[in-house]
């Protein structure tokens, strides 16, 4: 197909946002295809590898066809982690954001726990879970729990006062008013929440797994290294990468359908 | 009237204190007046003189400081959907469209769903909002905002509807046809209003009743009936007269 004739089909912006990593593919093959010693495998090695990886057949070791096994293996992690961060953080986030003593209580005590890295949380993790896959999770619950919790609170506390004296003049209850104002005005930050949960949930993933877990993507991504695999390497981070885009592209599409009506949104 | 009827707001002696720091603010002093079934009353005064606050009394958004404020004979409330407010700020409900803001309180109410929405049809349909049903409330301008709000109101039968300058942020076109629709729709409904305004000629083009405020502490200095033939004329000579009057009472600043 000639460019002209793409340009008929492909809209502008996706060219736009092609360009990017195509240039970015093409300085990669120029400055390490055909040098013995470069420490960056060219692109096309690690395409190589990565179909090895997923599909088999080209080198046949260790660690043909495996990719599906980590893949899922991570895949079950982040989104486990993820599910139960929300399932604590949403209802906590709505109980310290409305009420009172709840907030008294609970809300001092986390955010003097905020300021510690998940990563710090590691080898504490590794004492009290032992060293494996529930140290991962347990990684994935934290990294996903604070922006859910924290975006949760402010979206519950920063309704528009206007919008509850509405409501109570048109006739809800004070006990529908959670449902039929504070969710629903909340949602776009609850829903950023969400976003960046998941989002943070895939990075710490990759640390979660360095530490003795068998599979996993950071698990072989942290072996290959040991082994001098740098296209194994290379092709567990492009996963990763891939992924996690794809993953932000299903929510993001969830959130412009349920929130069509804000302008920042849809 | 031949026969002496309830009112169907009274307020006796009714005041509001605010604290504000160490001081207290009277927002409003012993106000009294008696509003009846189908009038349209609007309060008119200087900034500060107390006229939002008298309103979000009547809305039971404020509860008095002193005195009484009856509604048929009871004491006001909390908010409820006998009083409808339109807000300046409209207050519409982001989330839902045009015909789900109107439909929100039937259904808060617990009309059924079919039922709330021919409601809303209804009265989408009365404010000339029909092509906006599905946008929602970003989509709009002012004025068609201001619209849905009105709507929301009427579509919860609300006795008295309760407006602070809900058109002191549109161009004079769009106010001059507000207030026609809303003259229109008052006619036919007989809503009470009670309509807050800086605007002397938007009271007289509009009200039975003229009530003037004065600031410092905010109270009433005169409960001025128009008896004006509708439709009214600002170019008349009798409607002139009137303006130059309130003026007068306002303190010629307008
Ligand atoms: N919640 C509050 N807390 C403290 N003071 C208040 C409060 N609400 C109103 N006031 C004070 O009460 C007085 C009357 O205010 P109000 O809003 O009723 O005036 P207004 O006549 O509506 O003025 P405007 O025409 O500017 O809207 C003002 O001095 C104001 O500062
Ligand atoms: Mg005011």
């Amino acid at each position: 197909m000639s460019a002209t004739a793409a340009r008929g089909f492909v809209p502008r912006q996706a060219l736009l946002a092609i360009a990017a990593p195509v240039l970015v593919l093409v300085l990669w093959h120029f400055t390490t295809s055909g040098r013995t010693y470069s420490l960056i495998p060219p692109p096309l090695e690690v395409a190589k590898q990565w179909w090895d990886l997923a599909f088999g057949g080209l080198y046949d070791d260790l660690y043909s066809r495996t990719l599906l096994t980590h893949t899922l293996a991570s895949l079950s992690r982040v989104y486990g982690g993820f599910a139960l961060a929300a399932a604590v953080a949403l209802p906590l986030g709505m109980l310290i954001g409305r009420v009172r003593v709840v907030r008294d209580l609970l809300d001092p005590t986390l955010q003097l726990l905020r300021p510690i890295p998940v990563t710090a949380w590691l080898p504490l993790a590794m004492i009290v879970f032992g060293i494996g896959p529930r140290s991962a999770f347990f990684l994935v619950f934290l990294g996903a729990f604070y922006p859910v919790l924290l975006n949760t609170i402010f979206g519950v506390r920063n309704v528009e006062g206007r919008l509850f004296e509405a409501a109570a003049m048109l006739g809800v209850s004070p006990q529908a008013t959670f449902w039929k104002v504070v969710l629903p005005a909340a949602l776009p930050s609850i829903f950023t929440g969400i976003r960046l949960g998941l989002g943070f949930a895939w990075v710490v993933i990759v640390v979660g797994e360095m530490t003795g877990v068998q599979t996993g993507l950071g698990a072989i991504i942290m072996e290959a290294r040991q082994l001098s695999r740098t296209e194994i390497v290379m092709s567990g981070m492009i996963t990763i990468g891939v992924l996690g885009f794809l993953s932000d592209q299903v929510v993001q599409m969830i959130g412009n359908r349920l929130l069509r009506w804000n302008p920042q949104h849809g | 009237m031949a026969e002496p009827t309830i009112p169907i707001l009274a307020a006796e002696r009714l005041s509001k204190r605010f604290a504000f720091g160490a001081e207290t603010i009277t927002a409003l002093s012993e106000a009294d007046f008696t509003l009846h079934r189908g009038e349209f009353i609007c309060l008119i005064g200087p900034s500060g003189c107390g006229k939002s606050t008298l309103l979000r009394m009547v809305g039971g958004f404020e509860t008095p400081s002193e005195g009484r404020l009856l509604m048929w004979g009871k004491p006001v409330g909390g908010p409820g959907p006998d009083r409808g407010m339109v807000f300046q700020d409209y207050g519409l409900f982001p989330w839902l469209t045009v015909a789900g803001n109107i439909a929100f309180g039937p259904l808060a109410r617990g009309r059924p769903k079919a039922e709330a929405a021919a409601t809303a049809r209804r009265f989408i349909e009365t404010v000339g909002l029909t092509r906006f049903a599905d946008a929602y409330p970003h989509q709009l301008s002012g004025g068609m905002k201001q619209r849905v709000a009105i709507a929301r109101v009427l579509a919860n039968d609300a006795e008295i509807v309760l407006m602070d300058e809900p058109f002191g942020a549109l161009d004079a076109f769009t106010r001059e046809r507000l207030q026609q629709e809303l003259l229109d729709i008052w006619a036919r409904t007989k809503l009470t209003v009670i309509f807050v305004t800086h605007a002397i000629e938007e009271a007289i083009l509009l009200a039975d009743r003229v009530v003037v405020m004065a600031a410092a502490p905010g109270r009433i200095v005169a409960d001025e009936r128009i008896d004006l033939p509708r439709p009214r004329d600002p170019t008349e000579p009798a409607f002139n007269l009137l303006r130059r009057r309130l003026s007068a009472m306002l303190g010629g600043h307008h």
